[in-house]
């Protein structure tokens, strides 16, 4: 037990981290927030969809697109990339629609062929020339939120901008001297988590109404098969951006855990919105000091938080929780539901 | 013409020219050529597999056509979608969707709202109006997992009131719910068709289909017939609909019996 478990430290595994390693911890925090509520927001409406799957199938089929941009181009940088993943995602969609339709093979299974197929492409691919392009398959596999505040981004500010900026809270963790210095990836992270929100604010009505009754949506005007097309491209670019971080594989976990979690606690969509960007600040930060307290594996570190909040919700949930069944069993009194005791008894 | 034909001129709610619909090459409707006078209440009647739930999807542009087209007053159905309401099926839907009955009524007020506008004060009180209607006002805080069947279906009827569109298509309103909601929908059915609106209802159920519904849809893969009930609740033409099940001819016999 000693061996596997190191000694908990409270200064050392929680306050230190935000004193002396802010730096790197804000990055690598941030990050893990930002992947969350992206992913998280979006996992929603996989969930409502019953979709879960399919983000899993996306995730694994842009590695093709990554192969195939690799291939085309010998380079990877962020444009190529999200068009790789962008072109991967809609064509999963497209494959799983396609075989589900002109064959007899059932959605789950076309999903179970699409993305498998496109996975083995892109391993093909990639393995082909690994040599000219660097790739770190691990990496794309289960992600290193470690590296995330390596890269720097430098702006030269004039001097009297960077005294302004200096008076910003924790601009230690931005500013050096007269250089704005800051981890691109969570930069591109951020924008990406405050798309998605934006997106699902505007289109909350559309989304709503199109995940509930595609045929209703249809007749108010709404075509559902765009909407459907839209988020899987958003999914796309997601999982694209988020993966380098946590990876394809905790992707799937980032997209339905938060959403998943939030649905235990609140049958009203607004608030279940809501519970999903908590969950991914909560599971985040917990995943970040589990991280430092085991000297693990941060992205796993995340999912494990994330599925301890879970497990929480499960056991905690007002209406659906196992500690509210239990009480609601020992208090049992029958009485009719309102229903039949309103109306008079059957005849027969 | 109709009482409430103050435009003459408008081209009929509904219009279908030589309508042919497959599924995996198994033709579902076939040479469907009918036209839908305004004002009128449509029963849509006829055996299992008969194409009715697939005229209505057609109807609505939700399937692809193999031949034929539809036109909804006059046009396209894309140019017209937003004069349909529509309550599908009450099992089409997951009920464990995490929105209240409220909100659900609401979703009709969606094609009367542009892009990121949220229902206004208006677009609620329209809403209450409609649940009111069908005696659902009490429930509009509810999650709709804890409503009955019956409930469920007057929370879609609510939904499609609250459309306020000229033609509704209903899949089998009456489906499965108690005798309360079966009236309550009756008499909305009659509010809707008296203020000049075109209703297509799919029903599974003779013996209330003559009391129901003031013209009847005979529907077989083919149109048997489409006219006034009187005309067309006949035991030849219901036969020639529901083939040779004897079970249900037995039920049209006594059907066409009490009637006469």
């Amino acid at each position: 037990m000693n061996e596997l478990l190191p000694a908990f430290e409270w200064q050392q595994h929680v306050i230190a981290p935000w004193t002396t390693g802010i730096k790197s911890t804000l990055w690598i925090v941030l990050m893990g927030f930002f992947v969350a509520t992206a992913c998280g927001l979006l996992g929603n409406y996989l969930i409502l969809r019953r979709m879960a799957l399919v983000g899993d199938a996306i995730s694994h089929s842009v590695l093709a697109g990554i192969g195939v941009a690799v291939v085309l181009t010998l380079q990877l940088d962020t444009p190529t990339l999200f068009i790789a993943a962008l072109a991967a995602g809609l064509a999963t969609t497209l494959i799983i629609e396609i075989i589900h339709r002109y064959t007899r093979v059932k959605q789950d299974a076309a999903i179970g062929i699409a993305f498998t197929s496109l996975f083995a492409i892109g391993v093909i691919l990639i393995s082909m020339k690994s040599g000219k392009v660097h790739i770190d398959t691990e990496c794309v596999l289960y992600g290193e939120v470690a590296l995330v505040p390596l890269e720097k981004f430098k702006l030269s500010l004039s001097p009297a901008l960077a005294g302004a900026v200096d008076k910003l809270p924790m601009s230690e963790v931005y500013l050096r001297g007269n250089d704005l210095v800051m981890a691109p990836d969570v930069i591109r992270m951020g924008f990406v988590a405050l798309a998605v929100a934006l997106l699902v604010w505007i289109f909350y009505k559309e989304l709503l109404v199109s995940s509930f009754d595609p045929a209703l949506a249809f007749s108010l005007g709404i075509n559902a098969t765009v909407v459907h097309y839209a988020l899987m491209a958003l999914l796309s670019v997601v999982v694209v951006s988020a993966f380098e971080s946590v990876g394809a594989i905790l992707v799937v976990a980032m997209l339905i855990l938060p959403g998943a979690t939030a649905h235990l606690l609140s049958a009203r969509l607004p608030v279940i919105l809501a519970l999903t960007v908590l969950h991914a600040a909560l599971g985040t930060l917990l995943g970040f000091h589990l991280a430092t307290w085991l000297n693990c594996s941060i992205a796993g570190a995340f999912v494990v938080a994330g599925m301890g909040l879970f497990l929480l919700a499960w056991l905690l949930s007002p209406h659906d929780g196992l500690l509210a069944h239990w009480h609601r069993r020992r208090n049992l009194k029958l009485e009719p539901p309102e229903e039949i005791s309103s109306t008079p008894p059957a005849g027969n | 013409m109709s009482a409430h034909g103050t435009n003459e001129t408008e081209p009929p709610p509904l219009e279908f020219h030589d309508l042919t619909v497959a599924y995996h090459k198994r033709p579902v409707l076939w040479g469907i050529d009918l036209e839908i006078p305004k004002g009128q209440l449509v029963g849509i009647i006829g055996p299992n597999g008969a194409g009715k739930s697939t005229l209505i999807k057609a109807a609505m542009g939700l399937l692809p056509l193999n031949s034929g087209w539809v036109k909804v007053f006059g046009e396209p159905i894309k140019k017209n979608i937003k004069r349909v309401g529509y309550v599908p099926q009450r099992e089409s839907v997951d009920w464990d969707f995490p929105v209240s009955v409220m909100d659900v009524v609401l979703m009709g007020r969606y094609g009367h709202l542009g892009l990121m506008r949220r229902p206004s004060k208006k677009d609620r009180d329209i809403a209450r109006d409609c649940l009111e209607k069908v005696k659902m006002l009490p429930y509009a805080n509810r999650q709709i997992s804890n409503l009955s069947g019956g409930q469920q279906q007057r929370v879609f009827l609510a939904r499609a009131l609250a459309q306020e569109s000229d033609i509704y298509f209903m899949d089998e309103p009456f489906a499965g719910v108690d005798a309360a909601t079966e009236s309550a929908i009756v008499t909305i059915l009659h509010e809707l068709k008296a203020k000049g609106k075109t209703l297509l209802v799919v029903h599974h159920d003779l013996p209330t289909a003559k009391e129901y519904f003031d013209s009847l849809l005979l529907l077989n893969m083919r149109v048997v017939a489409f006219g006034p009930t009187e005309e067309v609740f006949k035991y030849d033409l219901l036969q020639s609909t529901y083939g040779g099940r004897l079970t249900i001819l037995s039920e049209v016999a006594e059907a066409v019996r009490e009637k006469s």
